[in-house]
């Protein structure tokens, strides 16, 4: 790869009081590219995605922002740099409109001084705009409440809001767990587009097929460490899987289940 | 910008209107006076009668605006009735009593009502610990201090003050029975009405009841929205004192202690969603209204009063519900128009 990568993990480490949450894990994500993480539960995803977005800090490694070594007092610091994180649940507020969602905390304002007040009309319509562009149709109403539309479209709404306000790296946190199979897709397209107009997005996700389905890069993260980690193309469903589930444990798994079959269980 | 509703303009208009949470209440508060205007006797509905539900509202309203939008986002303030108390108290203290300056007198109510809004709002955010009993215990101490503090000064839990006219006519002039307080009611129910639909603040105030962790994350400065929200319902709950103590010709530190729940009360009636991130302005306002009109319509019914906290319950129980009802019609709406 010949670009600078937009965001990179040089050998980090992550210890809370006596625990070692990630061993020298170093990472790349390039401009208009997929990296999938990928992990079982407790893998260290969550610390990972923490580490990136400036919430929690390295005790030891580098984080590196378009080849520069930066160092994030906090989430804020971490989205100005442009990375920006959407989480799986969350992001939106149900009980406000998709407008008002969408500028949250940078609302737009017409007049001046004391006649400065939240111009809601242009929010909404930037907001619908901003959907469309992104392919969802079905939200027409930009003063509509959130709460009323589905996990993929609200999904879509967060992604919309991040790449609007010039997020060069996009963190997906388990975008895909808590949706049914048509949410989901849809949620997969909206990374292509983030990535086809040359965002670094980061998709974490424990499965497998929507990871193969849109990645160009993985990595995998076992108890804290990477792995592996390859690029697409170079591993088979079945290798990853396997990987996934732990290799050799899967394998003593299939043993000891043929062995209850067979009554022949020690305890 | 493609619309794909030919409806016109004007029926969109009114079904929306429908939708607004606040009409549920218009429409709760219109049946419950004409069941007055049927119950009770002529007197009520005279200007005179009218003037006694009115009055009470509008002291109750100017302190439930900000309660409110404090309940829009997610925070209980029960420490006003000690607010308004303290205030009323200092005022006839520091004026009827030591005879100091009543326009410092004044701003120093405001400037206790600004104080112990600021310690609510701090003890809340720097702790995190649920504002509901944050407030209670500063009710508690402040009554305390009024109470035993004004007892120990003045040796009396009462105190005379006439207010200068200048005073009189800011605080406590009427216009036949109707006092200005209602004239602080609907400029504070205009600016929180403002605030709340067409200011950044606004956004922030429903976010951070919606959800906090979302709205820290968008940037915004949740303790400080909060802190500033404290300030406002103890300075409000400050005013009523000031006003409260001009008109009736003095203080006595018990005053208030019935703006503790009927805030809140008023709130909900209105159509303020208890768990925060929901509300308006327009619905507290006709919650204030409907409050009053009911304790003091009891009065005029001939029936025995002890009933009127049964109706008042009654009342906020059926509005809770119809609230939940309408917040759901409303979050269904966005489904249907989206399809």
């Amino acid at each position: 790869m010949s670009t600078v990568p937009s965001l990179e993990l040089k050998n980090v480490n992550k210890n809370f009081v006596g625990v070692s949450a990630l061993k020298d894990v170093s990472l790349q994500v390039f401009p208009g590219q997929v990296l999938c993480l990928l992990g079982d539960n407790g893998a260290g995803k969550s610390t990972l995605i923490k580490v990136l977005s400036g919430v929690h800090q390295p005790t030891s490694g580098e984080l590196l922002v378009n080849g520069v070594p930066h160092e994030f007092a906090g989430p804020h610091e971490a989205l100005r740099a442009g990375i920006a994180t959407v989480h799986q649940t969350g992001g939106t507020v149900p009980l406000m409109s998709v407008g008002r969602n969408f500028f949250l905390g940078e609302e737009p304002t017409k007049g001046k001084g004391v006649f400065r007040r939240f111009d809601r009309k242009r929010a909404e319509t930037v907001a619908l705009e901003e959907l469309r562009s992104l392919g969802i149709t079905n939200v027409t109403d930009g003063s509509a409440l959130v709460g009323g539309m589905s996990g993929g479209e609200r999904q879509a709404l967060s992604i919309a809001r991040a790449m609007y306000f010039g997020a060069k790296v996009l963190i997906l946190d388990e975008p895909t767990a808590a949706l049914g199979v048509k949410e989901a897709a849809k949620v997969l397209h909206l990374i292509v587009k983030a990535q086809m107009r040359g965002v670094a997005v980061v998709f974490v996700t424990h499965n497998v097929h929507h990871a193969l389905a849109v990645g160009d890069n993985f990595a995998v993260l076992i108890r804290g460490t990477r792995a592996d980690a390859w690029s697409k193309g170079e591993r088979t469903r079945e290798q990853v899987l396997d990987l996934m589930a732990g290799g050799e444990a899967m394998g003593d798994l299939e043993d000891e289940l043929r062995d209850i079959r067979a009554g022949v269980m020690k305890v | 910008m493609a619309t794909t509703l030919a409806t016109p303009q004007w029926k969109r208009g009114i079904a929306n209107l429908a939708y607004r949470p606040e009409f549920a209440v218009l429409i709760g508060f219109v049946a419950i006076y004409m069941f007055f205007l049927v119950t009770s006797s002529a007197v009520y509905h005279s200007m005179a009668g009218t003037s006694t539900w009115v009055d009470p509202a509008a002291e109750l309203g100017i302190v439930s605006i900000p309660v409110g939008l404090l309940m829009i986002a997610g925070e209980f303030d029960l420490s006003v009735g000690s607010v308004l108390a303290g205030s009323s108290m200092l005022l006839a203290m520091l004026y009827g009593h030591f005879h100091f300056n009543i326009w410092l007198s004044i701003l120093a109510c405001l400037g206790l009502g600004a104080l112990t809004g600021l310690l609510n709002g701090l003890l809340v955010t720097r702790t995190k610990l649920p504002s509901f009993i944050v407030t209670l215990g500063t009710q508690l101490v402040l009554t305390g201090i009024t109470l035993g503090g004004s007892t120990l000064i003045t040796g009396s839990s009462s105190i005379d003050m006439t207010a200068t006219a200048p005073v009189r006519a800011i605080f406590g002039s009427n216009w036949n029975q109707f006092n200005i307080s209602i004239i602080w009611w609907i400029a504070i129910a205009v600016l929180g009405h403002h605030v709340l639909t067409n200011t950044r603040m606004g956004n922030w105030i429903t976010a951070i009841g919606g959800d906090i962790e979302t709205a820290n994350r968008a940037g915004v400065r949740t303790a400080q929205v909060r802190i500033g929200l404290f300030i406002a319902t103890s300075v409000a709950a400050a005013l009523v004192g000031i006003i409260q103590t001009v008109e009736y010709n003095g203080s006595q530190a018990a005053n208030g202690q019935s703006f503790v729940f009927n805030a809140i009360i008023a709130s909900v009636i209105g159509g303020v969603l208890l768990t925060g991130g929901f509300g308006t302005i327009a619905g507290v306002v006709l919650g204030a209204l409907t409050y009053q009109v009911v304790t003091q319509g009891i009065y005029f019914t001939g029936w025995d009063t002890d009933w009127s906290s049964a109706l008042i319950g009654g009342l906020l129980l059926v509005a809770v519900l119809a609230n939940n009802g309408f917040r759901k019609a409303a979050i269904a709406r966005g489904v249907k128009k989206g399809k």
